[in-house]
């Protein structure tokens, strides 16, 4: 049975980048209000779940033609890099620093490594996420 | 300045690369790449030479958990260059033959990132000043052990070996471990320099002598000490360039290592004396009488490493009679003892790593290794058989191999102790005379290596190949060995002086104050007690050696269902039979039974907890009113909830329970936590995703048949869960049993740079923790993707054989 969901596509198309600028949105404000790397990822997740639901698996797996279990591993591989960089700059693993900066558009803004670290983690959530949901479905 | 550090860095970092390389670049051995880092090292080792022997030591600090007093310290001394300049030095020529010795068909990216991670691992080891950092390495050398040993995966004996190993080295490293927590606990101190300075303060602490004997398992067992050797023999399923490079010149020698680095904390013990040198003795006593019974060439080596071993160890154990008094004119000379087991740890590195080569070649080019097949080999393989007479010799104790000087120096510390009377007089002149029959069975087993392989007549229709010498790239490697072992004969002072001797300033620090402790090697030293009983050992082995078909009866004695092996398979056997029927006893395959025990157990951790600490004090006075719309919300979550319960369809089911969790999104809005309603929300509906997914695959929903009195139990269960939960949320605001740690973090701003508290704890307070997090998470995913994806499909060959 294939039901015709053209309404639903039409909408997904549109929301989804929606859904992604929200996602970006809360990544970049995690430092001072609600946001952060894990609900950034998160919602980028549902973002690619959606386009799953509404699209069939393989046409997004060529538009987006990514291998997430990749995306994870990346995402793991900067959050403990970020670690270790500390301790080439003599300090202890994991230290975190942040400084302010005059950017020419962006006027005084705060420049921090948490930023780095944070995007670490996004990934893995948006890697993992996705290759569990899509390992699941494609198991027929 | 960073250099030590980085020298046990670059391994790990090559070892990351390997794979890439291989993938890239198919046209050269990958081996080379390999041998071009662990050359390099060696290289840049060979450089601190003069100021380490000039008595400097080098001390780097990376800060890594400070507040525990974790750092990854790096401290370079005599000692440990010795251990670095063999694992480079010996990996560096390993890799060479290797390069010949494995075909490209093999998986050689695993194999060389294996041993680049060992070669990191085993750096690291020996290195680390903190005991915490080199508990971590010690573990990894175990880990890149059993990935080699199980290089053959698919033979059932490899993956039995390196099951083994695994087994008994992390057991002993788990009480190492323990072993240092104690110590930590006594002095304050994670770094062993700083613990050897202040080791006299503690040393009546009644923790003491515990954690020396945890210590000393740890060792013991990395270093096969008798009986925990067991898993040596086995380890021999590995390739042979692993076997020489990990299970004879450096892996097992970590154990020795640790002995000897710890010598200056525990050696002024009467207990460390006598475990030390009965353990080694016995295991040099032990491993040579076994070795003779074997048949198999990398057997009978197994058992001489495992001899060996005994001896060098033993030889730590007489040289710290040398502490137990305290520092005299007279104590010094047991210090030889020490000085003798560097010399003879070297010597074994050379002799022995050339020839297991020696027998790689055998197997390689002939196809067995078994000696009852071989013989005759010498006039076929003459290169090899000249390194096989050379390495055998020296390990027998005969001029002009290094091997001799060394053996005469273990006879003269084993005189030394029963001659001056140091410890009981029937225990004490035991030491000589078990020292002497032990190397007598070591010369009988080291004729057989050479006489039975490469004399004798020559069966061609028991080989697999026609026996020829080995292409030169194998023999580089052992050739070199062999010249230093000669070298090492005419010139022990060089190594002497410029090694040894600065070396053991790090194992008696308060000596080497008053006392040049070094020794002048001489080949001839009159004749004296040492060289008769060198004599005797090349009469009485020669005689052994030819009448070895009549008294080879004596081995039935001990026959093989009364070894250690078996007795380790029976525990083996026995844990896995408990195990099961401990965990089948309550794994029933139910979900409904697991809720039942997670349930049960949090109503007597919560409740019990609750009662105990006499938390139960509620007063909702100075609590906020409830509005109506909270009202409302919780009104439907209720129903909701209840409603789950009467759900006909499954699909329902889901979505009812998706409700409960957007109202507490709904409350965590109300309550103005709008980070917890941003993740709730996307948690809840990527999980409803998930839970319609696994859908597809679940059996139709129906109702099942339980007797009526779990039901009940049941019932019971989840009204106290239900009732537990909120006395918790009520009680909570009120039974404090300690002080709030949020004000700490309430100036993130000024210490984080951030105004969102939740992601500055996140992602830089507490940043170990997520970063482990983010770690798990990938597993996990991973997990659930290998779970699902690759399980093997019916038509799928079986690549293992039994």
């Amino acid at each position: 049975m294939r039901t015709n969901n053209v309404i639903l596509r039409a909408v997904v198309k549109l929301v989804v980048f929606i859904i992604l600028t929200l996602a970006v949105y809360l990544f970049l404000s995690g430092h001072h209000s609600p946001g952060g790397g894990f609900i950034g990822g998160l919602v980028l997740a549902s973002a690619f779940v959606l386009l799953f639901i509404a699209f069939d698996i393989e046409t997004v797996r060529h538009a987006i033609p990514f291998d997430f279990k990749k995306v994870a591993a990346l995402g793991a591989f900067i959050s403990v890099s970020t670690g270790f960089a500390s301790l080439v700059f003599g300090e202890a693993f994991l230290t975190q620093a942040f400084d302010y900066f005059e950017l020419p558009f962006f006027g005084k803004t705060e420049l921090s490594t948490v930023t780095i670290f944070e995007s670490g983690v996004a990934l893995v959530v948006v890697g993992v996420v996705v290759t569990i949901i899509l390992s699941i479905v494609e198991d027929v | 300045m960073l250099t030590v550090n980085l020298a046990i860095i670059i391994p790990f970092l090559a070892a990351t690369l390997v794979p890439v390389l291989h993938k890239k670049i198919s046209r050269i051995h990958i081996g080379w790449f390999v041998f071009i880092v662990s050359a390099a090292l060696f290289a840049f080792l060979v450089r601190y030479i003069p100021r380490i022997a000039s008595g400097e030591t080098f001390l780097y600090t990376l800060k890594w958990i400070p507040s525990y007093h974790i750092n990854f310290t790096t401290y370079m001394d005599g000692l440990s260059l010795i251990f670095a300049l063999l694992i480079t030095g010996i990996g560096a020529l390993v890799t060479i033959y290797s390069i010949y010795y494995l075909s490209s068909n093999e998986n050689l990216s695993h194999f060389y990132t294996y041993l680049l991670l060992f070669m990191g691992a085993m750096l690291g080891v020996v290195f680390s000043d903190n005991m915490m950092v080199l508990y971590v390495f010690w573990e990894l050398t175990s880990i890149s052990s059993f990935l080699l040993i199980a290089f053959w995966y698919h033979r059932k004996r490899s993956r039995e070996g390196a099951q083994k190993s695994l087994l008994i080295t992390v057991t002993g490293g788990i009480a190492m471990l323990v072993g240092f927590v104690m110590l930590y606990v006594m002095s304050g101190t994670m770094s062993v320099r700083e613990v050897i300075a202040t080791v006299s303060t503690y040393s009546e602490h009644s923790l003491f002598i515990p954690a020396m004997v945890l210590i000393l398992l740890g060792a013991f067992t990395k270093s096969a000490q008798f009986p925990f050797h067991i898993w040596l023999p086995t380890a021999m399923e590995a390739p042979t360039p692993v076997s020489a490079y990990l299970h004879s010149a450096t892996m097992v020698k970590a154990g020795i290592y640790l002995v000897a680095r710890f010598t200056p904390v525990f050696g002024g013990e009467m207990t460390w004396f006598w475990m030390v040198t009965g353990v080694g003795l016995f295991t040099l006593f032990w491993g040579s009488f076994n070795a003779i019974r074997q048949t198999d060439l990398k057997a009978l080596l197994a058992y001489s490493t495992i001899s060996q071993l005994g001896m060098i160890m033993s030889m730590f154990g007489m040289s710290s009679a040398a502490l137990v008094n305290g520092y005299s004119v007279d104590s010094v000379i047991f210090t030889q003892a020490a000085f003798a087991a560097l010399f003879h740890l070297v010597n074994h590195s050379t002799f022995k790593g050339a020839l297991f080569m020696v027998v790689g070649i055998v197997d390689h080019e002939l196809g067995t290794r078994d000696i009852r097949r071989l013989g005759g080999l010498a006039t076929l393989m003459p290169i090899t058989f000249t390194i096989a007479i050379i390495g055998s010799f020296s390990m027998a104790g005969l001029p002009p191999f290094n091997g001799f000087l060394s053996k005469e120096m273990f006879f003269q510390v084993a005189v030394n102790i029963s001659e001056f009377n140091f410890a009981s007089d029937t225990w004490s002149t035991l030491i000589p005379v078990v020292a002497w029959v032990a190397s007598i069975l070591t010369f009988v087993y080291c004729m057989i290596f050479v006489f039975k392989t490469f004399l004798g007549s020559y069966q061609e229709e028991k080989l697999e190949h026609p026996a020829h010498e080995a292409p030169y790239g194998m023999l580089f490697s052992p050739m070199i060995l062999g010249a230093l072992v000669v070298l090492i004969f005419f010139f022990p002072n060089v190594l002497g002086d410029y090694l040894l001797r600065p070396a053991m300033s790090s194992i008696f620090p308060t000596i080497a104050e008053n006392e040049d402790l070094g020794v002048h090697v001489i080949p001839w030293h009159g004749f004296n007690m040492p060289l008769k009983m060198t004599i005797g050992v090349i009469l009485l082995g020669i005689l052994l050696f030819i009448s070895l078909r009549y008294w080879k009866g004596i081995y039935k004695m001990f026959p093989e269902k009364w070894s250690f092996n078996t007795l380790y398979g029976n525990i083996l056997e026995q844990l896995e039979a408990t195990s099961n029927t401990v965990t089948n006893f309550y794994m029933t395959g139910h979900l409904r039974d697991y809720m039942v025990y997670i349930y049960s157990f949090f109503i007597l951790a919560v409740g019990g907890m609750l009662v105990i600490t006499n938390t139960l004090v509620f007063n909702i006075e100075g609590n906020a009113s409830i509005s109506s719309l909270e009202g409302i919300i919780a009104l439907v979550m209720m129903i909701a909830a209840v409603t789950i319960l009467f759900a006909k369809s499954r699909l329902t089911a889901i979505l009812l329970n998706s409700v409960l969790g957007y109202g507490v999104a709904i409350f965590f809005v109300l309550f103005r936590a709008p980070d917890l309603a941003l993740t709730q929300t996307v948690v809840e509906t990527v999980s409803t995703v998930l839970f319609l997914a696994a859908y597809y695959f679940l059996p139709e929903w129906k109702k099942e048949d339980t007797r009526k009195r779990s039901k009940s139990v049941n019932l019971i269960i989840s009204i106290l869960v239900g009732v537990i939960f909120t006395v918790v949320a009520l009680a909570v605001q009120n039974g404090k049993l300690f002080d709030s740690i949020s004000s700490y973090y309430e100036n993130s701003y000024e210490l984080a740079g951030g105004r969102n508290i939740v992601n500055t704890i996140l992602g830089d307070f507490r940043a170990f923790d997520t970063m482990l997090e983010v770690v798990v998470l990938l597993i996990a995913g991973l997990g659930v993707y290998t779970f699902i994806k690759l399980k093997a499909r019916k038509e799928d060959a079986s690549v293992e054989d039994k």
